[in-house]
């Protein structure tokens, strides 16, 4: 087991003939058991052709149902982004991975408020997507650094989050399912989600959990995590030196309004019962110590 | 983005939103004449820059004749306004904006943030205004009201007149407040504004609701929409190097310490920061080269880093996934080479290639110390610029 994705999972790429989802969807149909698991692509202007051996359909709805794709992923250019995701919602897939980076905010407000009362979950926009290691991979990551084991492991980042998987391979910790939610200020799921899913999980022994300056996100699932989570988590907050004010990169690391601070962050954090550290070499070491 | 004030008052007057009349100027016989052309008896003669606190700090001064306008003007104009979002250094002021002077009878405040918890656009109203609002949540947060605004509808009647009363709008002048909110509203969406605030939003002698400041920023992510904000930006008013690295499609942000960092990705750049500090030095600069880093933006990296006279050493952190190390490699070596490098370098690969990138970098002769992971990495550069 793990959660949302698994080795039989059907996913169809939206936006699979541009440049980025060319290759990233041949990269994870090359990992583990993507041959089985990539079977459709979306393009309203290639309807009808293949990419490499992938058919490549007008509509997600058709895809879905020629297929039996349940999961999206979505490399169209920002402009584009949220009405992909949009489609991909009413044509009730379960799962939407939105990896563009760049979408803007008053878009993915409308989005969200359209997913309201819908069944598909969404990831993202600006991540890099979620793995099963040795079974699927939906996303950017390199997949060759992951194997399969009883990790969870949730992040706002990309690199960082490689950082955390890198420094548990070092000891030898697989992970169960690796998710990147990004870091957009309107996005899909919350650490919380994603936390409650690593709970409920028979086959995640214990949770990484990396966070960002701004917002408070990762204040709210500490929460929950002290009140219901029986597993143990351990957590960094990436940022401690980032001045107020300033964006550091992502469209959502800011610290505003004096919130947001990764101090902050990271007592809540500690009140709750969570093991963190604040020397990101040691991610990997302080989780060995909690299991 | 930003703009400065008298733009966002611009902005903000074509959707309803009612401000005091003004005329910006960049010359003191422009301030004069705009006085005379809005007439009356008393003028504000505001600097504009992109910060906040330029009363405090001398940027904003009342003129009762046009000769005190002139005195105003030919002062404020020139001057390097220090306040406490512009740092030691402060900023150079080269435009004003000169105002009819209003009739202040009450200081209230209006905000406008996009908010993570509620995912919507949300109203933030108090009757505390003219002052710091961060202030005012902190000691007295129940006299800060908030309303989500729905997208489907945007801000209602009811909202808007609810939150009018609750921060001390008279009843006279509530249809006028919720005019102004409604298109403060209009003005944030349609805009793609990421942040709006009014402070002081006032009410006069004769009952109207005004905008005596106006602070706007924008979503980047969305100003491919907007032609006319962009023609806005004041490149006078960003850091010259960010400029710069903006062109390389390099996110770069300059801080205080001495220690310039190079990383693949935000968060992993932020964390390399907080190593740094962790083994107690500063990092000179937050540098992410993204997903795609080619050895040319490597090498840009490099000059933008090195431009800082401040920089004492260099940590390249890379986390090869999709991006190999021995391209990464490439990169740091042409880089080095091109910049004739005189400050001590730690480079910390990891992921595909690794050995590969190690061993070109060993080959290349350059005096670059290789880490193995990101203690390492901080604790010998650290060491390095101690030594030197």
């Amino acid at each position: 087991m793990s959660i949302l994705i698994g080795r039989n999972t059907k996913v169809m790429t939206q936006g699979i003939t541009g440049k980025t989802g060319a290759f990233h969807t041949r990269m994870c149909r090359d990992y583990a058991n993507g041959q089985n698991c990539f079977v459709a692509g979306v393009n309203p202007n290639k309807a009808g052709e293949s990419f490499e051996g992938i058919p490549i359909y007008g509509t997600v709805k058709e895809a879905k149902e020629r297929t039996g794709a349940t999961v999206s992923v979505i490399y169209v250019p920002p402009t584009f982004a949220a009405a992909a995701i949009d489609e991909a919602v009413d044509a009730e897939l379960d799962l939407v991975i939105c990896i563009t980076e760049g979408v803007p905010v008053r878009d993915m407000i409308r989005t969200r408020e359209r997913m309201q009362g819908k069944k598909t979950i969404l990831i993202g926009p600006n991540c890099p997507g979620i793995i099963t290691p040795d079974e699927i991979k939906i996303g950017i990551m390199p997949g060759q650094i992951h194997k399969k084991g009883r990790i969870g492991v949730v992040s706002r980042s990309g690199t960082l989050t490689y950082e955390a998987v890198g420094q548990l391979m070092e000891r030898g910790l697989g992970q169960s399912t690796c998710v990147g939610i990004g870091g957009d200020p309107v996005n899909g799921l919350k650490h919380i989600d994603v936390m409650k899913m690593f709970n409920d999980d028979p086959d995640t022994d214990a949770v990484i959990m990396v966070g960002e300056i701004g917002g408070d996100a990762e204040e709210t699932c500490a929460r929950w995590i002290k009140a219901h989570m029986k597993k143990p988590v351990v957590g960094f907050i990436a940022g401690v030196t980032a001045p107020p004010g300033k964006r550091m990169g992502h469209a959502g690391a800011i610290i505003s309004g004096g919130k947001g601070t990764a101090q902050e962050k990271l007592a809540v954090m500690e009140e709750c019962g969570i093991k963190v550290t604040r020397n990101p070499a040691e991610m990997g070491k302080l989780l060995e110590a909690v299991l | 983005m930003n703009v400065h004030e008298y733009q966002g008052k611009e902005i903000l007057r074509k959707y309803g939103v009612a401000t005091p009349r003004g005329i910006p100027c960049f010359s003191v016989a422009e301030a004069e004449g705009a006085s005379r052309k809005l007439g009356g008896k008393a003028w504000v003669v505001k600097a504009q820059i992109h910060a906040g606190g330029r009363g405090k700090g001398g940027g904003v001064k009342l003129a009762r004749s046009v000769e005190e306008v002139r005195e105003h003007a030919s002062r404020i104009l020139g001057m390097t306004l220090v306040t406490h979002q512009t740092g030691p250094e402060g900023r150079l002021v080269k435009r004003l904006l000169v105002e009819e002077g209003a009739d202040i009878r009450k200081e209230l405040y209006l905000g406008m943030v996009v908010d993570r918890a509620t995912q919507r656009v949300t109203l933030m109203a108090s009757s505390e205004g003219g002052m710091d609002i961060e202030e005012v949540a902190a000691s007295t947060p129940d006299k800060i009201h908030k309303v989500a605004i729905d997208p489907k509808t945007g801000l209602t009647d009811a909202q808007a007149d609810d939150v009018a009363r609750k921060i001390g709008v008279p009843e006279p002048s509530v249809p006028e407040a919720r005019k102004f909110m409604q298109g403060l509203y209009r003005a944030f969406d349609e805009c793609d504004a990421s942040l709006a605030e009014i402070n002081p939003l006032i009410l006069t002698g004769d009952g109207k609701v005004l905008a005596l400041d106006a602070k706007l920023n924008f979503d980047s992510n969305a100003l491919f929409r907007h032609p006319d904000i962009v023609a806005m930006r004041d490149l006078d008013e960003e850091d010259p190097a960010e400029v710069e690295a903006s062109k390389f499609d390099l996110s770069y942000i300059s801080l205080n310490g001495n220690i310039g960092c190079l990383v693949n990705g935000a968060g992993l750049a932020m964390a390399t920061m907080d190593t740094i500090k962790l083994y107690g030095a500063e990092p000179a600069n937050f540098l992410d080269v993204g997903g795609g880093a080619t050895t040319e933006k490597v090498t840009e990296a490099f000059k933008l880093m090195l431009r800082n006279p401040a920089v004492k050493g260099i940590l390249v952190n890379i986390f090869g996934g999709i991006m190999r190390c021995d391209t990464i490699a490439e990169g740091v070596i042409a880089a080095a080479r091109e910049v004739k490098l005189s400050v001590p370098l730690v480079v910390r690969m990891k992921g595909t290639n690794e050995d590969l990138g190690k061993q070109m970098l060993k080959a290349s002769g350059l005096p670059i110390i290789s880490a193995d992971n990101m203690g390492d990495a901080a604790q010998k550069i650290v060491a390095a610029i101690a030594g030197k």
